[in-house]
């Protein structure tokens, strides 16, 4: 990110920068607008989850409902992040790999999901699955239940963290092309073999990296997940729903320890994010490689 | 390549279809009585206006942090610099009740503002400050590469030819990020716009006045009207992808302007 260190900003020639006092009170501003928008909410959710001590803390964090939320969540993740992981190194390959007609529509199509609201993304499923919807009357029939239910919330949390893995991917797959894989192949390597020992190398940082976003939108997703949960608390409870309840019975202290862990688990993703990208700097120090499409519309 | 599309059908098509599927299933009627409703019309005011007015926030100071970011240095950039993909990271549920604790007028923002008779919980300034904290990012992730990316050189000469700092900061250097401001601008708004759990709690939901989109959807859904669920949410995807189709053409007439 800000290292491009060519030594303009600390040794600035007179007329290429602007005024010493300037610079101070831009940097100023900005560091104060970004106190109070992002350090003082982090800051908040954990005096409020310890503002009645460790304990309490404790015990909210420990009590059944949460612990069973905290079992969703981490069942959702577990089932989307796997799921979207295949998917995404599947696509990344057919879309970086191969030419055919149609790509840029897939393309596109993979980031829809990033485009439609999370209240809409659980809305189709309810109106897919739901009492009322177009499969409604036949898995009443056949006694399932997909919406409110625990298949709902898995579903609605793949729908939305679908396209991370994929779309850091795929600029990396389009960039590095298919002479490598050729040669493997034609040096008498199987499929396997070329996609474990040539292509996961050279994509292992930007798919990391793909898989760290996922699994915290898996974690953290309120909005769809709150639409296809019935909220019946152990049982359809996931943990930001948890929250969510609590909140809304006034049970604040409690509310912010069971966010202060997504909020732990949000400060872990950044710094492993972090990581990841300074690592990729540094492997693309070495060897001339891609930049995976990082930055905006991230989400 | 087949399990690609088999897969991207399954999760994502099939599911969306259902809003068109739906929306066929009803009269013009039906669904022009849904979206005229004063209480839906009051809400998507709302949800746009806030948008759009958190969107122009972000505008500028997702400018002012990323010009810092970019060419500033100063002690304890890395951990600003990670900071900055807080709102990508925090769940929006924790971000809504976080933010509500803390505007709300005994909050630690909240005091201090209701002293100067200023309300920001359980209103639309209240609405509008959940947007700004989600859509940061957006417009600095955006700009942040396209400054660091600039050539030197260009301020270099426009210098030596005798353009005061001003005028290569107005004249030359923000031109060239307009098509990447732009672009941030949109994202931060497309996000706003739809944007659930982080506006629920500060909103206070109160019909006509801080009840945003979304959360009509949500309770159309729970009285079972699934019609008119689906004619809100058809509405406000048509307003983002005008404004994204928007963007896009002023984008394509900037850049060509550039070109010359």
């Amino acid at each position: 990110m800000a290292h491009v260190d060519t030594g303009r900003a600390r040794d600035p020639k007179k007329g290429l920068t602007e005024p010493l006092l300037v610079r101070w009170g831009l940097t100023v501003v900005a560091l104060a607008f970004l106190t109070i928008f992002l350090l003082v909410p982090l800051a908040a959710v954990f005096t409020e989850a310890f503002r009645r001590g460790w304990d309490a803390y404790a015990s909210a964090v420990s009590e059944p409902d949460a612990v069973a939320a905290m079992k969703l969540t981490l069942l959702a993740a577990a089932i989307a992040v796997p799921a979207n992981l295949v998917f995404g190194v599947c696509a990344a390959w057919a879309i970086g790999k191969f030419q055919f007609r149609g790509k840029q529509v897939l393309t596109t199509l993979i980031d829809l999901p990033f485009a439609v609201s999370p209240v809409i993304s659980g809305m189709v499923f309810v109106l897919l699955f739901g009492r009322q919807g177009f499969l409604g009357t036949w898995l009443a029939d056949h006694d399932m239940r997909i919406v409110f239910a625990v298949p709902g919330i898995v579903l609605a949390t793949i729908f939305v963290s679908f396209p991370f893995v994929a779309r850091e991917i795929i600029p990396v797959m389009e960039a590095t092309g298919s002479q490598e894989e050729e040669a493997a192949r034609v040096l008498g390597a199987s499929g396997l073999q070329t996609f474990f020992r040539v292509t996961l190398p050279s994509i292992k940082w930007g798919l990391l990296y793909g898989v760290i976003l996922c699994n915290a939108r898996a974690m953290g997703e309120f909005g769809a997940v709150s639409v296809v949960s019935g909220h019946i608390r152990g049982l359809t409870n996931t943990l930001p729903l948890h929250v969510e309840i609590l909140y809304n019975e006034y049970q604040f202290q409690a509310a912010f320890a069971v966010a202060s862990l997504l909020a732990f688990l949000a400060i872990v993703t950044l710094v492993l994010k972090t990581i990841v990208e300074y690592r990729t700097r540094r492997s693309m120090d070495r060897q001339p490689a891609v930049v995976p499409a990082f930055r905006a519309a991230d989400i | 390549m087949g399990f690609t599309v088999f897969y991207l059908c399954l999760i994502v098509l099939v599911p969306l279809l259902m809003l068109p599927i739906r929306t066929s299933a009803m009269t013009w009627d039906a669904i022009w009585r849904t979206i005229s409703d004063p209480r839906v019309v009051a809400s998507y005011r709302l949800s746009v206006g806030a948008a759009l007015a958190a969107a122009a926030v972000n505008a500028v100071f997702g400018l002012l942090v990323a010009w810092v970011l970019a060419r500033y240095p100063f002690p304890g950039k890395r951990v600003v610099d990670a900071l900055i993909d807080l709102p990508f990271a925090l769940p929006t549920a924790v971000a809504g009740i976080t933010l509500t604790t803390l505007y709300a007028p005994n909050g630690w923002l909240g005091a201090p503002l209701d002293r100067y008779g200023i309300k920001v919980a359980f209103t639309p300034l209240g609405i509008t400050v959940a947007l700004v904290f989600i859509g940061l990012p957006f417009v600095v992730r955006t700009l942040q590469p396209v400054i660091e990316d600039l050539d030197v050189e260009i301020e270099e000469a426009a210098t030596s030819l005798g353009a005061s700092r001003l005028y290569v900061l107005t004249r030359i250097i923000l031109p060239y990020l307009y098509p990447a401001w732009l672009t941030g601008f949109a994202l931060a708004f497309a996000r706003a716009v739809g944007e659930y759990g982080s506006v629920v709690f500060i909103a206070g939901n109160m019909p006509m006045r801080t009840e945003i989109s979304p959360l009509l959807i949500i309770t159309k859904l729970e009285q079972y009207d699934y019609g008119g669920a689906t004619a809100i949410a058809l509405v406000m995807l048509l307003i983002s992808f005008t404004l994204l189709l928007t963007v896009n053409a002023l984008q394509g007439w900037s850049s060509r302007r550039l070109a010359h």
